[in-house]
């Protein structure tokens, strides 16, 4: 008997114990997970994010968002691992979180920023799972 | 009798200090909200360039903002336009802000410090290679040539402009 509850509790504890040693950081840990639960939401066959999608969203040139900003690329550069530079010359710290450890961990300032650039490059705001395909990619890289 | 011209010195002095102090530099920001979030994608610029009705635009239309979503929550955009409003050009006795009340082109605010009468002519002398030059290829770059102007000085000794070879030339030279 105890050995059949004993193994539930030991699953449990690695998954909470796994994301730690990897080094993740919990404020981007909850972003994700809150994504995520908005993303079980909106669409029904949701089924966990994925980096490929998030790499395509970061270097597709769109259509529908405004004339001088086709890119996520056109600001943050080509590479997520090189800084980029804003329309009035200022330099961006690289979107990795390998080269910015901080990124995607202030729930405030990633729901701004997604808010304005999804705008100003896609004409609307960016799903919960292409947020989420966005952040895991960035996380890669 | 001798303090009495000591005190009488003091005051002439202060008297003759106070509007070099009052002008030059323009007085730092000391709105947070300005600072971080309008100092995001370019430096963050001294109300006292804009008369309020230009400031006023500018926050209306912060979703397309240059063409871009500058968007912000409402309490935030609200305490950032009290603040560029109170520090507008034509508000405080600061003799640098007073040239840039006029501010309008066909009736409408204008948005650009840079496409302001005065701030045009302060700018005339340049070549136009300074602009286009990839060191500052906006004229909104003002802190690319004005070393100091985050901290509000734009003094002539302390500005310089692109020169051939990746070099910079002090204007004042
Ligand atoms: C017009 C320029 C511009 C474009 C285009 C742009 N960004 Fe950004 N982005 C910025 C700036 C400026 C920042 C804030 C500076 C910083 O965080 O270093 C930022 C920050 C972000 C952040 C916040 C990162 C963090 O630290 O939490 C996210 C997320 C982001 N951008 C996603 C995108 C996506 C997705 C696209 C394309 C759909 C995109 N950006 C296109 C300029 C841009
Ligand atoms: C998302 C990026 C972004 C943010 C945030 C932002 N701006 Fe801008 N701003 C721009 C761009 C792009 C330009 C045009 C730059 C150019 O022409 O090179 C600009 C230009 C300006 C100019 C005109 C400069 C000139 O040519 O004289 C003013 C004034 C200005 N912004 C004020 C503000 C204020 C006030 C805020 C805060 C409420 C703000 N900006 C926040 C992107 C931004
Ligand atoms: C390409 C370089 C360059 C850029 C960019 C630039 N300036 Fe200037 N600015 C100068 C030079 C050079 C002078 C001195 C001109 C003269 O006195 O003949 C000057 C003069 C001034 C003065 C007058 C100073 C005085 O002593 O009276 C002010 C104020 C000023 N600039 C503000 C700005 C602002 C605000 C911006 C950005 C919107 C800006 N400048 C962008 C080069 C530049």
């Amino acid at each position: 008997m105890i050995r059949f509850t004993a193994l539930p509790v030991l699953a449990v504890l690695s998954v909470l114990v796994v994301p730690a040693v990897a080094g993740a950081n919990p404020g981007r840990d909850a972003i994700l997970a809150e994504l995520s639960a908005q993303a079980k939401d909106q669409a029904s066959g949701f089924a966990g994010f994925d980096a490929g999608r998030g790499d395509v969203l970061f270097r597709h040139r769109h259509t529908g968002g405004k004339p001088a900003t086709p890119a996520c690329t056109s600001c943050h550069g080509p590479s997520p691992i090189q800084a980029g530079e804003t329309r009035a010359g200022k330099v961006i710290d690289p979107l990795a979180v390998s080269r910015t450890p901080e990124r995607y961990s202030d729930p405030e300032k990633v729901a701004k920023w997604f808010r304005r650039n999804c705008n100003s490059v896609l004409g609307r705001e960016c799903t919960a799972r292409e947020k989420g395909d966005f952040i895991t990619f960035m996380t890669s890289q | 009798m001798r303090t009495t011209l000591f005190a009488l010195g003091t005051a002439v002095l202060v008297a003759a200090a106070a509007p070099v102090l009052a002008d030059r530099p323009l007085p730092p920001i000391t709105n947070d909200a300005v600072s971080k979030e309008c100092g995001e994608c370019h430096m963050a610029y001294q109300p006292q360039f804009l008369p309020r009705a230009s400031w006023r635009k500018m926050m209306d239309t912060l979703p397309d903002h240059f063409g871009e979503d500058a968007s912000l929550d409402p309490v935030t955009a609200g305490n950032i336009r009290r603040y560029l409003e109170d520090n507008a050009a034509h508000t405080k006795g600061n003799s640098w802000a007073r040239k840039y009340t006029r501010a309008r082109a066909n009736g409408a605010p204008l948005l650009r410090i840079s496409d302001t009468r005065h701030w045009r002519h302060e700018h005339d002398e340049l070549p136009k290679e300074a602009w286009s030059d990839p060191r500052v290829r906006s004229k909104a770059r003002c802190d690319a040539c004005h070393i100091g102007a985050k901290a509000g000085d734009y003094e002539e000794d302390n500005v310089r402009v692109p020169g051939p070879n990746n070099t910079w030339i002090n204007w004042d030279d």
